[in-house]
């Protein structure tokens, strides 16, 4: 859990307080932190002066809008069928290896989260993942393991 | 059918000086910059194909004080990734092109929305956008884009769904009519393309648009960047002129064992070696936006559709039945046949399952899971079944 603190006026100032600002709002909030807190989700509301089910509403629709708590590194598998031809399963056997947790699971220093997700645009580069927003791709169980250690001693 | 051969093209990510395209651009009346689409018979990139100078012609006529342009480069077809690279490489044509589009349209006003898949790019692209506010003040004319972010939603690429998620909501596709160009983005006119296109367009106005009709068919015109993957020793973006046959791709893109190619990704369709000869790669043939994924016989077509299946159960906005239950239930139907839990004619009752989808489901999104279903089904049932 973090506190939100001045984080969501500050967004609704520069965002505006309009319905359309919701997405950039909540989209800087998970920048930050990673994740949607209730507190969270529930002050933004106030700032646009909308329901707080609205805004649930609209952050459980979208897959990077978390509503779950995820680690400080969120590393999302391709899981589309090139990058499933191309060894994606290696890929996640040597990450669950690494931090010790399953597809789905973050690990208990809230540092990484593991999960799946639908195609990112590096079929031509499979398989690959994204850190965060960070792609990495043409990856291998050897390639993958050297990026994570960089990542865990960050 | 005219078949044009395989040949490789240099105009999308040819560089140009972008001022001079554009000054050229804002001499021409509204009317003109159209007259040159429809002449150009340009359809749109994205995969639908709907042609630019009528989308742009009927925005054109609506009277409105304010309209958009909304340049969708929410790329999240599988084996699609031609929309990044362009963007990567010539923003400043498509940034161009959305201002042609405005002028064309009578829009002040665009809008990048982007898929949160990409957001590492858009550092770049804000620099890059600075220079073309810039040069557009040079020029002095009145022209704005803004970059909006998606946050992770397949269904973001149907337009009406697209502008929902602009507007702060859920992802869900609109009833339609009214259609983008009469009620699109905060219901205004709105005149919404694919990056692609914005970057033919603005090719068309440089070269004029008889210069673009050399290339391709009469149903599909001009070049196309395909994103080209799977089993291929050479993956990547090609620009290729529209008209070839699945054949002469796979001569040149294939491995020498190609078993079938998945044209235009998921919501595309499955072509089996026996009719590589016959398939054209266009409108008049199997249409794409640019994916074409290749397999070759080493792999297994029911871990294709499985995977395939799986991704529209996941992706599906829930908001209809055809598409939310459809896709569950086709998912579970071809894991029971391959467990032989259900009998192989089972299929065949999935089969119209995927018909009733096309024509019941709301939006594009569950229409077109029967496309690469059927494809699959029929051309490779064994596989499915045993």
């Amino acid at each position: 859990m973090y506190q939100v603190g001045n984080l969501v006026k500050e967004l609704s100032d520069k965002h505006g307080r309009m319905r359309e600002s919701l997405m950039p709002i909540l989209q800087e909030i998970v920048q930050k932190h990673n994740y949607l807190t209730d507190e969270a989700m529930v002050e933004v509301a106030r700032e646009l002066d909308i329901s707080a089910a609205e805004v649930y509403g609209t952050a459980s629709f979208y897959t990077f809008l978390d509503t779950q708590v995820k680690g400080k590194y969120v590393i999302r598998v391709c899981k589309t069928i090139t990058c499933s031809m191309k060894g994606k399963s290696d890929i996640i056997q040597t990450l669950e290896d690494m931090l010790k947790i399953k597809i789905g699971e973050t690990t208990t220093d809230k540092q990484f989260s593991l999960i799946e997700t639908n195609c990112i645009g590096w079929c031509h580069k499979a398989p690959a993942i994204l850190i965060n927003e960070m792609p990495y791709t043409e990856l291998t169980p050897e390639k993958v393991s050297t990026i994570i250690k960089d990542y865990m001693q960050k | 059918m005219e078949n044009k051969g395989l040949n490789k093209v240099d105009l999308i990510f040819e560089k140009i000086e972008p001022k001079e395209v554009l000054i050229k651009a804002f001499k021409m009346s509204s009317a003109e910059i159209i007259q040159n689409m429809l002449d150009s018979g340009l359809k749109g990139r994205g995969g639908a194909g709907f042609p630019t100078g009528l989308k742009w012609k009927y925005t054109a006529a609506e009277k409105s004080s304010e309209k958009y342009i909304v340049c969708n480069a929410d790329e999240g077809e599988p084996g699609t990734f031609k929309d990044r690279e362009i963007l990567e490489r010539v923003s400043d044509k498509v940034h161009g092109g959305m201002a042609i589009a405005g002028k064309a349209i009578g829009a002040k006003m665009g809008i990048v929305y982007l898929r949160g898949e990409y957001r590492y790019m858009l550092p770049k692209l804000m620099i890059e956008l600075d220079s073309f506010h810039k040069m557009i003040k040079e020029i002095g004319y009145d022209f704005n884009i803004e970059y909006r972010m998606g946050s992770g939603a397949y269904i973001c690429g149907e337009e009406s769904a697209l502008f929902e998620s602009i507007e702060g909501k859920r992802g869900e596709p609109r009833n339609k009519p009214p259609y983008p160009t009469v009620s699109g983005v905060f219901d205004k006119p709105t005149s919404i393309n694919n990056v692609e296109t914005l970057v033919t367009a603005m090719m068309i106005i440089q070269h004029g648009a008889k210069n673009f009709t050399q290339y391709g068919t009469k149903d599909s015109r001009g070049s196309k960047v395909f994103s080209v993957s799977g089993d291929t020793p050479t993956p990547g973006i090609f620009e290729l002129e529209l008209g070839m046959t699945v054949q002469q791709f796979v001569n040149v893109f294939g491995d020498g064992d190609t078993k079938a190619v998945q044209v235009g990704g998921a919501s595309g369709f499955c072509v089996p070696r026996k009719k590589f000869a016959e398939t054209i790669i266009g409108f008049e043939g199997v249409p794409t936006g640019g994916s074409m994924k290749l397999f070759n016989s080493s792999r297994s077509m029911y871990n294709l559709l499985h995977n395939y299946l799986d991704f529209f159960t996941e992706e599906s906005c829930g908001q209809c039945t055809p598409c939310r239950v459809g896709c569950q239930q086709l998912l579970k139907g071809v894991e029971k046949v391959k467990k032989g839990e259900a009998k192989s004619t089972y299929l065949n009752e999935l089969m119209k399952l995927a018909d009733s989808m096309k024509i019941a489901a709301k939006c594009g999104l569950g229409q077109s899971v029967g496309n690469a279903f059927k494809s699959i089904v029929g051309n490779f049932r064994e596989e499915i079944i045993y």
